[in-house]
């Protein structure tokens, strides 16, 4: 089957940036895709790239099976939602939404009834009249996902499309992206950095840095199974154990990753287990995130709301089950 | 650093004492009352412009009701709209026609030359290139005006640089072709209408230039990308997005270029024909014809066309984007 979008060995670097460096990527059609790193590690320049604002210094890009290079974006099936919307001010909704069928020509009465359908689809109904400026931010971004859907794309590209909107409208917005997906059947490509969004929304995921892909996998592949410190640390953050560590526990003398959560604590000051202080708790609603010294290395754990816990500066024993345990194959 | 360094144990005030005297007075009382400091600032502009400016306009507007007594010369101060009617004698509509024409086409060439510099300026110049088109764009302001005026004289004159490079180019047929063409045409081009239109458009380009660029400034690089990313071609993007958006600025541009053309009474005085631009018939009717109200009427002409021009604009919708 043909990748909805392949990548190549695709470089593109500005002078001595290397913004995004040999990588190689598949994308499944029907997909919801996300990309996820820190900022500057190349994910929104491979979506660029998959948009034609960028062209590939090096590699090739193919959309569907077809070349991409030197294709202009007018004449790629692919649509983007922008980070800020870019919603045209100076038209109205219902314009804005069927912009894209009036620049390809379709007749007025036409796009303005297949915008109100997409309008319908984002549920902003009625909203056709009001011009952008009226709207709150999670209208606009409902405005911006009907405005590229209403082209029924190849791809759908949404560069942190949620970054602006509050956590409540956030929620609301995951979700309803999620079932628009598998209604559309679409290939979204969703770039963020919320590890969170990343690992509740996508089917698969690309964990970028410096310009390279870290690895590709399921949300559960990526979050059990890190394959190296830095996916590890910024996927959940992870506990890192060093190669000294994990040698004692497993055998093997590799860097390892162990799970906040797949650490339990008890106040005890010997017995099973790695001795360690409390250092200081984090209360987050749900759960309570505790910071611990052992010897010099520094864990963290997250036990349910409710655990009794010891106070700060106790002694503590952590233990933990050997198969949560991941080795990464990052060499030690 | 210790925290002491940061966090001092001595007590302090929760409430700082007033710096006292008139001036720490008269800072407590702007805070306290903001619109006092804004009256303050106001009031001698707003008299500036209220009095000695509109005052003075008003009282030229009501020339333009008198009447001259063509016998003696005296100013006949009553009411009548003779003087309008005057307006509309051959002679002078010829004048407000071609003054009109003339500020259309200078406004319509200063937007077409401006509007791919301001977006050159706006969308790609950055730092030192930048500077260097403020530079570029504001230099010539600086320099005299009629310096600016006498130096295009010399260059369009026959003997001028320009026909000398076309001579050498042997381009000088399409020049002798243009300038056989009756009314744009002449015995050389500063003594023609189209030397006339190309030293007005030289003069007020930057005014044209500044405006665009601000409006093309504020155009979010983004809506192009969005406009190209739905499917739009270059050509289209700027139909639909960058020339809308840019509407304002252009016709905040053209208020000065169209404004200025009609009422300019130097420029055609030094290189064109013979014949007037409102300019220069109110400065004759004014000064040796001594027709101030005549003078008055003509002057009352680009201040209309202006109100037309501007409810024009924004009846079609040239504000929508502020």
């Amino acid at each position: 089957m043909t990748s909805a979008v392949s990548f190549k060995q695709v470089s593109r670097h500005f002078g001595s940036v290397r913004a995004v460096d040999a990588v190689d990527l598949e994308i499944a059609p029907g997909e919801f895709f996300a990309m996820l790193g820190p900022s500057g590690s190349g994910k929104t320049t491979c979506l660029r790239l998959i948009a034609g604002f960028e062209q590939p210094t090096a590699g090739s890009i193919s959309i569907f099976g077809e070349r991409a290079e030197g294709v202009p974006p007018y004449r790629r099936n692919v649509n983007t939602v922008f980070q800020d919307y870019a919603l045209f001010p100076h038209l109205n909704v219902l314009d804005n939404v069927a912009y894209g069928l009036m620049v390809k020509g379709v007749g007025k009465a036409e796009r303005l009834k297949a915008a109100e359908e997409a309008l319908s689809l984002v549920r902003l109904p009625g909203y056709g009249a009001r011009r952008p400026g009226q709207l709150s931010g999670g209208q606009r971004q409902r405005v911006a996902l009907a405005r590229a859907l209403v082209n029924q794309p190849k791809v759908l590209l949404l560069d942190e499309p949620l970054g602006a909107l509050d956590l409540k409208l956030r929620e609301n917005m995951q979700e309803e992206l999620k079932s628009l997906q598998k209604v559309l059947g679409i290939t979204f490509v969703f770039v963020t950095h919320d590890q969170g969004e990343a690992l509740s929304m996508a089917d698969r995921v690309a964990v970028f840095n410096d310009g390279r892909i870290m690895q590709v996998g399921t949300p559960e592949d990526i979050y059990q199974r890190p394959n190296t410190r830095f996916v590890a640390d910024f996927v959940g953050s992870s506990n890192v154990l060093p190669p000294d560590f994990v040698q004692r526990y497993s055998g093997q003398r590799r860097w390892g990753s162990l799970r906040p959560e797949s650490i339990r604590v008890a106040s005890a000051t010997s017995g099973d287990g790695v001795a360690a202080r409390l250092v200081g708790t984090n209360y987050l609603g749900a759960t309570t995130r505790l910071a611990l010294d052992a010897e010099g290395l520094r864990l963290h754990a997250v036990v349910p709301a409710g655990t009794a816990l010891p106070a700060e500066g106790e002694a503590v024993m952590l233990t933990f089950n050997r198969e949560s345990l991941h080795l990464m194959d990052e060499p030690a | 650093m210790s925290l002491d360094a940061v966090v001092s144990r001595a007590p302090t005030p929760a409430i700082l004492p007033g710096s006292g005297g008139l001036r720490g007075a008269l800072s407590d009382l702007f805070w306290r009352r903001p619109k006092f400091l804004l009256t303050l600032m106001l009031a001698p502009p707003l008299l500036w412009l209220g009095i000695v400016y509109i005052g003075s306009l008003f009282a030229l507007l009501a020339q333009s009701f008198f009447s001259i007594d063509e016998f003696s010369g005296l100013i006949n101060r009553e009411f009548t709209l003779k003087t309008y009617g005057d307006l509309f004698q051959a002679a002078n509509l010829d004048i407000i026609l071609r003054t009109v024409t003339m500020a259309a086409l200078v406004t319509l060439a200063s937007a077409v030359i401006a509007f791919p510099i301001a977006y050159y300026a706006a969308r790609y110049a950055r730092g030192r290139w930048k500077a260097l088109f403020y530079l570029g764009v504001m230099l010539p302001l600086w320099s005299s005006y009629l310096v600016k005026i006498y130096a295009w004289k010399l260059i369009l004159a026959k003997e001028g640089i320009l026909t000398w490079l076309l001579a050498k180019l042997n381009l000088l047929w399409p020049l002798d072709a243009w300038l056989s063409l009756p009314i744009v045409g002449g015995n050389s081009l500063s003594v023609s209408f189209t030397g006339t239109f190309i030293v007005f458009v030289y003069v007020w380009l930057p005014f044209m230039i500044l405006p665009v660029q601000a409006a093309l400034e504020r155009v979010p690089g983004n809506l192009v990308e969005a406009s190209s990313d739905l499917g739009a071609s270059p050509g289209q993007t700027f139909r639909n997005v960058l020339f809308p958006l840019a509407l304002p600025g252009i016709v905040a541009g053209s208020i000065f270029t169209f404004s200025l053309t009609l009422g300019d009474y130097i420029i055609p005085q030094i290189i064109g024909t013979s014949r007037l631009f409102i300019g220069q018939a109110v400065y004759s009717q004014q000064g040796t014809a001594g027709n101030i109200p005549l003078a008055a009427a003509f002057t009352v002409v680009p201040i209309v066309i202006m109100g037309f021009y501007l409810w024009g604009a924004k009846r079609m919708g040239a504000f929508d984007a502020l």
